[in-house]
């Protein structure tokens, strides 16, 4: 319980230094009471939620595409020493390329709307999760492949019953980033070109210099990826904890 | 030589009455690692302490090296009571690796003489005689990754040595090591405290050990630990592995599992060690 | 050349054919995308014609600068934070759901403290690449054997002696991750920000040319923005690997 008394220590803190900024730059920084108040009247009102709902929609199928996919392409390649040893690069290599720049070709492919911004989160987030996938399997013990071997279990039985639980952490971690970089991904595509959902929102904002609504999307975007986060986080440590 | 053969009797270091308490700040009672421990070592001896997993060993060499503070008790090195820091003149060798993979053999060697105000030339004459004594001339310039972890643990008994330590605390140092390496690295520990006359005393948990290079032995019990037993070996001082042979050898090693074997099993039933 | 080499190569070099083929063929349609090779014509033209010099250093000069910042501040950041295991506790779910956020939402807040230059991008550029390295900065920490910093206390260190000699180099394996993770995350923030808010710079010609329907100048940008990120990159993992071989980790 020390811990929670530390969080809300930090997040008063934070607040503090919040207040002070808003008071050295009234203008560019709404105040931490009026940031709240803001995103509360937001979720009171009515032109919100078809703007979360569409953010929300593209952002459990970007995930869904890139946990699918990620699992699919790690856990292949982690089963196949060759193939993890020619992928790994290139999966950095991709990991590490700024993917706004690829954006247009996405927009050029899937058009505006959706499947656009479903797209773009998949392919922020798809590329970290497979990498993890992938290390963890290839880091399993050799012993836990022969013991497999030894009671004879099936290809199938083996990924269900001995790679999936063994990677299980490993895997978790790369979701916990999947995770994030899926969301940012969402949110930078509609900020770019869409007419609706979060980003679009403060676009908008941005353009009219509507400072509140900005900082009080950003607030509520930030409530729920840091519960999720922390969640993960807890179920992360939880089973690196068992493992250990 | 002389003067120190006369003082062989001196009572070089010494623990009174120590204990250790770990955590158990908070109200809650803490693990006590060490139950009141009284420990003389008489200058330049070769003093085991064998005890079960477990036992407080580790604690014992941390708080006497002074890396720990004792919860109650004193330690004293060479009639000084220990301040909270490593004492100059104790030199501690751990059964980790503890080379450093960025430095070269010399340059891990000589790290801490580099850091005394030692002038270079009297580095390099240090340096010498230690890749020397622990057979590391031809990987002088090499990296740890390139040795085996006998040599690696060479390297740092030697950078342990350079430092003309008076007293040399070693944790271990031979237990991640396969059986026959561990023979080896026992005579040469032997040859660098016969060379130095330096007072050693070593951590172990093997029998066979404690039993050929020690002077004297003590037997700690399962946890809290404390030392139950010392036996004296009255090894002659010019030995190695080989007085494994000796009639006395398999006597001393029976008395040592004649104590020891209860603790053990206690401390199996304890639930505690690896 | 190794098997596992070639193989790559193999792989890369036919996925690029592969598209070749597809946008020669007429099966991708050039209003969606260019055909490889247009894009490299197309780029040695825009480069020999020094059209986007301008831009390239802008982008290149405001990457460096977050990059800088971004690693030095985050070590400094992450080594004190790491020196106070409560804070570091407390801190951890908030580090690990930073990069959800989309901070290009601040730049009126930027442009309000730096001005409207090129300070706000950068701001953005190390808002991205600081908290990879604070993390990778803490794991590096975590991950120090005990026995080398009791081994500090031995030879009577003091704490920033400890940190440099031993901490430093022993954390060192996870500091390249964190530097790698900042390559990356620098060059992400820059050239997004310019994409959707800046007047000038690579994301921005890039938006621009999206905007006017020039494909060849677009893609060609953008394989430049793919390369030069591969290059960097590729030599500093070269480098990395060099130096891990020989410390053998």
């Amino acid at each position: 319980m020390k811990r929670t008394f530390d969080i809300v220590l930090l997040l008063t803190g934070g607040l503090v230094a919040w207040e002070l900024l808003h008071l050295a730059v009234p203008f560019a920084l709404t105040s931490p009471a009026g940031t709240a108040a803001k995103a509360w009247s937001m979720l009171t009102s009515a032109q919100f939620w078809p703007h979360a709902a569409e953010t929300g929609k593209a952002f459990v199928y970007a995930l869904l595409l890139a946990i699918l996919g990620g699992l699919a392409i790690g856990l292949g390649l982690g089963l196949n020493r060759t193939g993890a040893e020619v992928a790994e690069p290139i999966l950095v290599s991709i990991y590490s390329l700024p993917k706004v720049t690829l954006y247009p070709l996405i927009l050029l492919i899937f058009g505006l709307g959706l499947p656009a911004k479903i797209a773009f989160g998949t392919i922020h987030g798809i590329i970290p999760i497979a990498i993890f996938a992938m290390n963890a399997v290839r880091n399993l013990a050799n012993v836990h492949f022969k013991t497999a071997r030894v009671l004879r279990l099936s290809r199938r039985q083996t990924l269900l019953t001995v790679v999936i639980p063994g990677a299980l952490p490993e895997i978790v971690s790369g979701l916990r980033i999947g995770f994030s970089l899926t969301l940012l991904g969402v949110l930078i595509g509609e900020m770019f070109a869409s007419q609706r959902g979060l980003g679009f929102l403060i676009m908008n904002a941005i353009g009219l210099h509507d400072v509140p609504t900005i900082m009080a999307t950003i607030l509520l975007l930030a409530v729920v990826a840091v519960s999720a986060s922390a969640i993960l986080l807890w179920l992360d440590h939880r089973l690196h904890h068992r493992v250990a | 030589m002389s003067a120190r053969e006369t003082r062989r009797t001196d009572v070089h270091a010494e623990m009174r009455g120590v204990t250790r308490v770990y955590g158990g700040s908070g109200g809650s009672a803490g693990v006590q690692a060490l139950a009141e421990t009284n420990l003389r070592l008489r200058r330049g001896e070769f003093y085991s302490v064998i005890g079960p997993s477990g036992c407080g060993k580790s604690t014992l060499l941390d708080v006497l090296a002074g890396l720990s503070r004792p919860t109650t008790g004193e330690i004293l090195f060479e009639g000084r009571p220990l301040d909270g820091r490593v004492p100059d003149g104790v030199g501690v060798v751990f059964q980790e690796d503890a080379s450093f993979s960025w430095l070269t053999v010399a340059d891990n060697i000589v790290f801490g003489l580099r850091r005394t105000g030692v002038d270079a030339a009297e580095i390099a004459r240090r340096l010498d005689h230690a890749l020397r004594l622990m057979g590391l001339v031809d990987f002088a310039k090499a990296y740890p990754a390139q040795l085996s972890g006998g040599m690696r643990q060479r390297v740092c008994i030697a950078r342990t040595l350079v430092m003309q330590p008076r007293m040399i605390l070693l944790d271990e140092p031979f237990g991640a090591l396969d059986a026959q390496t561990r023979l080896i690295m026992g005579d040469e520990l032997l040859k660098v405290w016969r060379e130095t006359g330096a007072t050693v005393l070593l951590i172990t948990h093997a029998l066979d050990e404690a039993a050929m290079l020690s002077d004297r032995i003590g037997i700690m019990s399962a946890r809290p630990g404390r030392i139950i037993e010392e036996i004296e070996t009255r090894w002659p001082r010019e030995r190695d592995s080989r007085i494994a042979a000796n009639a006395a050898f398999g006597d001393i090693t029976a008395r040592l599992w004649s104590v020891l074997r209860d603790e053990s099993l206690k401390a199996i039933r304890q639930g505690a060690g690896p | 050349m190794t098997r596992i080499g070639f193989l790559r190569l193999f792989f890369v070099a036919g996925f690029i054919l592969a598209v070749e083929a597809l946008c020669r063929t007429g099966a991708i349609s050039p209003r969606v995308l260019i055909a490889p090779s247009d894009m490299a014509v197309r780029l040695a033209w825009l480069l020999a014609s020094g059209k986007a010099n301008a831009d390239i250093a802008e982008t290149l000069g405001n990457v460096a600068i977050a990059l800088v910042l971004s690693v030095s501040g985050g070590f400094a950041i992450g080594a004190a934070i790491h020196a106070f295991p409560r804070l570091r506790r407390a801190i951890d779910p908030f580090l690990a759901s930073y990069y959800a956020l989309p901070f290009f939402a601040f730049y009126p807040l930027f442009i309000v403290l730096f001005g409207l230059g090129r300070g706000a991008i950068i701001a953005i550029g190390f808002l991205f690449g600081v908290v990879a390295m604070i993390i990778a900065t803490l794991n590096g920490f975590d991950r120090i054997p005990p026995v080398l910093v009791r081994t500090a206390a031995i030879y009577h260190m003091g704490p920033a002696a400890a940190a440099l000699r031993i901490k430093l180099p022993s954390a060192i394996p996870y500091l390249f991750t964190g530097v790698k993770l900042a390559i990356a995350y620098s060059f992400i923030g820059v050239i997004a920000a310019e994409f959707i808010m800046a007047s000038s710079g690579l994301g921005y010609s890039i938006s621009y040319a999206f905007n006017n329907f020039d494909n060849g100048t677009m893609y060609a940008l953008m394989l430049f923005v793919i390369v030069l990120v591969t290059v960097v990159n590729a030599l500093f993992y070269s480098y990395e690997r060099r130096l891990m071989r020989r410390w053998g980790r």
